[in-house]
């Protein structure tokens, strides 16, 4: 928050405008009753494009290349980017803030003293895991998990579901997978979940197994790796997991005494493969001050500010990796833009209908390990739905 | 009634510009309900028979749909699991409260302790609670009052916002009722209990002590007095008491929704219809939920007019 | 009267029995203290965790602070102040409420009055329909009534959440007022007209006067609704800069999580002006509760 008026301070001086900003989970909620109700905000940071096609599909956005200089966007942003914001051809959203999710953080000066390594493979990560609960050393738990997050519970179960899909059926199955083209029953599908059901069920795993896992939040989570003594090994959470850490222990030193490394391979083919988010921002209301406003926020400039001061990655090319605050973070950009197959987060490229389905699923499949198939039936139905109805195919 | 007062001396034309007064001091009120109780509440009975965004209608389906999709299902027998042991609980605690502290000196004082939860909001009970409730697994330090209380008791620390087996509950309850409900009315009937003792404890004071000490002197003992006695008497209270309980179980959001969003199977039909409305933007569904609601609440306005109208009768 | 027996007596058998009594009863005052404490221990938990620094509060229960050193701070009300907008929540939640319980008490003293002392076609249909109205839930009136708002233009502005708490309190007001009115001394109205007064001069001057402690309560219970509402001022004022502290603290949850010393004074401002309000002005408050309630 602080960041993000830091980042907005220079605009304010410069051209007088002022923001106002609400910050609320309540996201959806909130937006649903003013649009329904014909009076939105001007501008929105939305978290997933999945409600931008939404919203442009139902004709309440403003397109962005009525004003903004689109050879400065094809200049500062990779194609990619420019492709996942436009629905139809006509860009609606830029991004901004993005964060790799396929980041594992650990406590390397834990793992040096245990004489542990960072395991390259995902059956690496299984026999290390089983190595942790036999040995009984300190931390005793190989992993930390928390999916308590209000009204969004579970959206960081679909973050490990989607990395596994990514890794072990390659980025042709994941999108079809998030474009509806195949079902949540498939058998691929349902393997991710296994996969990650398996982190979650095996004994001693998790502290409190897959209750705690469900009571946790995924910030407290955070903090099981680098507690003093440590409670757990690992914990799998996107790159913006440092602001969290940094936070709360303001006396550590970032890639000495906490790092991450990549979420290891399934299929050696995908090997290197991300998946990540942005925030995109997207215009409901067309005046001068939100044309001003936009331009700004997608300038290097401005997002550089916000780089220095830790926290966000930005995709925008023109933005001196040296701005980055410490190596990890650079790390972190890097692997964004060098990886070799991208996508965006799975969960917030869908519908807002299947995504909430999608989450109440993971919870579901904690609480109720042998009725999985049941559950992807369940978001099977609300995808149907929700695909059906808006007769839309993502970007 | 109260008579007919007139509006000054009388004469016809009086009694013509008479008539319509009543209505001038009625227009505000009337208005004010109309626009923001009454027509809602039409529009929404329309809305629930046509598809999600009511484009087109749609029969009875969304009707069919709350009473199959197992989701819904939840969320109605959490109501009625709101409405049994909420009610009852809270009658029940409020009832003990009242005739203790009938007996005692420092009752005001007493009752004010019990009573002050009612002042907060359910954010801030929420806040509270789910503080009270937080886990930390087996082998770290609890932080939250209940299970810091349970663990030192031996227990397992328990996930009391989600579902956790506790293995004497579970043998009687069947799959469907989780016990994380419990842990959620438990909150509802701290804050409740206070209303219901004060009320109960009016009653009370009403009940003549003649008789009461006429039995006594008869050789009645207290419990026998309480149950022949001071109940029947006190049964109109109760049933205010009663109703008002049983319109908040069933209009029941804030606090479910603070706690826990619905999630881990504590969904009732207030949250579930938020959830349609702004998650699944599926208007004629969340429409039939709050049609239902409503019509589980028909019989709470019969009794309440028929128990308003015996009592003006009497007036 | 037992009392009045007792005193004759020597002073020393007084005291024997007078302690005999008291041990006789220690288990119904063990009970009563032991149940008012634990009712009490929630928010007091809340009150402690919110005075120990972040550290504290994530490593040990609360009930371990009442041991040395006794570490308290105020430095979490301090944030919580002024970075996460608690002091304009609480400015706000006032501007909300304020108007928000004097409207609907007005306008449905006049309704109620006209109910209970004047007679017109349909009154006791259109009572009954009050008294249903009383149950319908806010939920179901939300968008409909929000279209209205911004039809209108006033969506998000604070005369809009005005109206919206005035419809919504009305029910409640005019029931209980009106019950309250009936109950007043016909010879007092009917003398008062009979010396030629208007309807307007008997209600001012007559009639309010005497509701007033019906008033106090319906203003104390109206007020405590409006302050401690979030559905209403989170759907009807979507202004960032006018939310109320309930709003506010809602953002805090989903922003600070974990972090129980902030939510905990977060939570504990809000909790003041009710807490005040309830101690200063019980009386009125039961009162209310027990005319609206028990006299049906």
């Amino acid at each position: 928050m602080a960041s993000f008026q830091a980042m907005v301070a220079p605009w304010h001086e410069k051209t007088g405008g002022v923001m106002e900003f609400t910050g609320t989970r309540d996201l959806m909620a909130i937006l649903t009753t003013r649009v329904e109700a014909g009076n939105p905000p001007d501008v929105v940071i939305l978290p997933n494009p999945g409600q931008m096609v939404e919203l442009a599909g139902d004709g309440k956005l403003i397109a962005l290349d009525s004003f903004l200089d689109m050879n400065r966007m094809r200049r500062e942003y990779a194609q990619g980017w420019l492709d996942l914001g436009s629905v139809n051809g006509r860009l609606y959203g830029i991004f901004m803030k993005a964060a790799g999710k396929g980041t594992i953080w650990y406590n390397p000066r834990v793992f040096a003293a245990n004489g542990w390594k960072e395991p390259a493979t995902w059956d690496d990560l299984i026999a290390f895991s089983d190595r942790i609960v036999t040995e009984g050393k300190t931390p005793a738990y190989p992993w930390s998990v928390g999916l308590e997050s209000g009204e969004a519970s579970g959206w960081p179960a679909t973050d490990w579901i989607g990395e596994i899909l990514l890794h072990e059926s390659g980025g042709k199955v994941y999108d079809q997978w998030i474009n509806h083209e195949i079902p949540w029953t498939d058998p691929r599908i349902k393997s991710a979940w296994e996969k990650f059901g398996r982190i979650v069920f095996t004994p001693g795993y998790v502290p409190g197994g897959a209750i705690g896992a469900l009571a946790t939040g995924f910030i407290d989570a955070s903090y099981l790796p680098f507690e003093d003594p440590p409670k757990a090994a690992m914990y799998c959470l996107g790159s913006f997991t440092q602001e969290f850490i940094a936070d709360q222990y303001p006396g550590l030193v970032a890639g000495e005494d906490y790092a991450f490394f990549p979420f290891p391979a399934i299929d050696s083919r995908y090997a290197g493969a991300v998946t990540g988010g942005a925030d995109i921002v997207v215009v409901f209301k067309d005046t001068p001050a939100t044309r001003s406003f936009v331009n700004y926020l997608t300038s290097a400039g401005a997002q550089e500010i916000w780089v220095k001061r830790g926290g966000f990655t930005s995709v925008n090319k023109l933005v001196d990796l040296d701005a980055y605050p410490d190596a990890l973070s650079r790390k972190a950009a890097e692997q964004l833009t060098g990886a070799t197959i991208f996508r965006f987060d799975a969960d917030d490229s869908m519908p807002s209908a299947v995504q909430k389905s999608f989450w109440e699923g993971t919870l579901n499949y904690l609480q109720n390990p042998d009725k999985l198939d049941s559950s992807l039936t369940d978001i099977e139905s609300r995808a149907v739905e929700a695909y059906g109805q808006a007769g839309l195919i993502p970007e | 009634m109260a008579g007919w007062l007139r509006s000054g001396p009388g004469g016809k034309s009086i009694n013509r510009r008479g008539r319509l007064i009543p209505w001038l001091w009625l227009l505000p009120s009337f208005l004010f309900m109309a626009v923001f109780l009454i027509y809602p509440v039409i529009d929404t009975l329309l809305i629930s028979f046509m598809n999600r965004d009511s484009s087109a209608c749609a029969g009875a389906a969304n009707y069919q749909y709350v009473f199959t999709n197992s989701a819904a299902q939840t969320a109605l027998l959490n109501n009625a699991l709101w409405l049994v042991f909420f009610t009852v609980l809270t009658v029940g605690l409020g009832l003990i409260f009242a005739v203790l502290t009938n007996r005692v000196r420092y009752e005001a004082v007493a009752k004010a302790a019990i009573f002050i939860p009612m002042a907060i909001s359910f954010v801030a009970a929420a806040v509270i609670w789910r503080f009270m409730y937080t886990f930390r697994p087996e082998g770290f330090t609890q932080i939250g009052l209940v299970n810091a209380v349970a663990t030192n008791l031996g227990l397992d620390p328990t996930a009391w916002l989600v579902q956790q087996p506790l293995p004497y509950i579970d043998l009687l309850l069947p799959a469907p009722l989780h016990t994380n409900n419990f842990a959620l009315i438990a909150v509802g009937i701290w804050m409740w209990t206070g209303f219901a003792m004060v009320v109960l404890s009016a009653g009370l004071k009403g009940i003549s002590t003649e008789v009461i000490e006429a039995a006594r002197v008869d050789g009645a003992s207290e419990w026998q007095i309480f149950r022949r006695i001071i109940l029947p008497m006190l049964s109109p209270t109760i049933a205010v008491v009663a109703t008002t309980l049983v319109i908040q179980a069933l209009k029941n959001f804030d606090m479910v929704w603070v706690m826990t969003a619905g999630n881990f199977g504590t969904d009732v039909v207030a949250t579930l219809m938020f959830k349609e409305m702004f998650n699944y933007h599926d208007f004629g569904r969340a429409a039939a939920m709050a049609v239902i609601l409503m019509v589980a609440l028909l019989p709470i306005i019969f009794i309440t007019i028929r128990r308003f109208r015996s009592q003006g009768e009497t007036r | 009267m037992k009392k009045e027996l007792m005193k004759p007596r020597a002073g020393f058998e007084d005291f024997a029995s007078r302690l005999k009594i008291l041990l006789s009863r220690f288990p119904l005052h063990f009970f009563l203290v032991g149940i008012a404490l634990l009712w009490m221990t929630p928010a007091f938990g809340l009150l402690t965790s919110s005075l120990r620094d972040a550290a504290a509060v994530a490593n040990s229960g609360w009930w371990t602070a009442f041991q040395p050193p006794f570490e308290f701070t105020l430095e979490n009300y301090q944030q919580v102040i002024t970075q996460s907008r608690m002091g304009a929540g609480f400015i706000n939640s006032l501007i909300i409420a304020i108007p928000g319980t004097v409207i609907p008490i007005l306008v449905a003293a006049f309704a109620a009055f006209a109910f209970a002392w004047m007679r017109f076609p349909g009154r006791d249909i259109l009572f009954i329909l009050v008294v249903a109205l009383l149950i319908v839930p806010v939920q179901m009136t939300l968008i409909p009534v929000l279209r209205l708002l911004t039809d209108l233009k006033i969506a998000g502005t604070f005369p809009a959440i005005w109206l919206a708490h005035t419809a919504y309190g009305l029910p409640f007001a005019i029931f209980l007022l009106r019950n309250f009115f009936v109950a007043l001394p016909r010879e007092l109205l009917e003398s008062a007209y009979l010396d030629g007064a208007s309807n307007m001069r008997v209600f001012f001057r007559l009639v309010l006067p005497l509701s007033v402690p019906a008033l106090a309560s319906l203003a104390i219970f109206q007020f405590l609704w409006v302050w401690n509402d979030l559905l209403v001022a989170l759907v009807i004022l979507q202004d960032p800069g006018k939310a109320p502290m309930t709003v506010t603290i809602t953002n805090l949850v989903s922003s600070y999580g974990a972090q129980w010393q902030l939510l905990t004074s977060a939570a504990f401002i809000s909790m003041i002006l009710p807490l005040v309000i309830f101690f200063a002005l019980q009386r009125y408050f039961v009162q209310g509760i027990l005319t609206g309630a028990v006299k049906g």
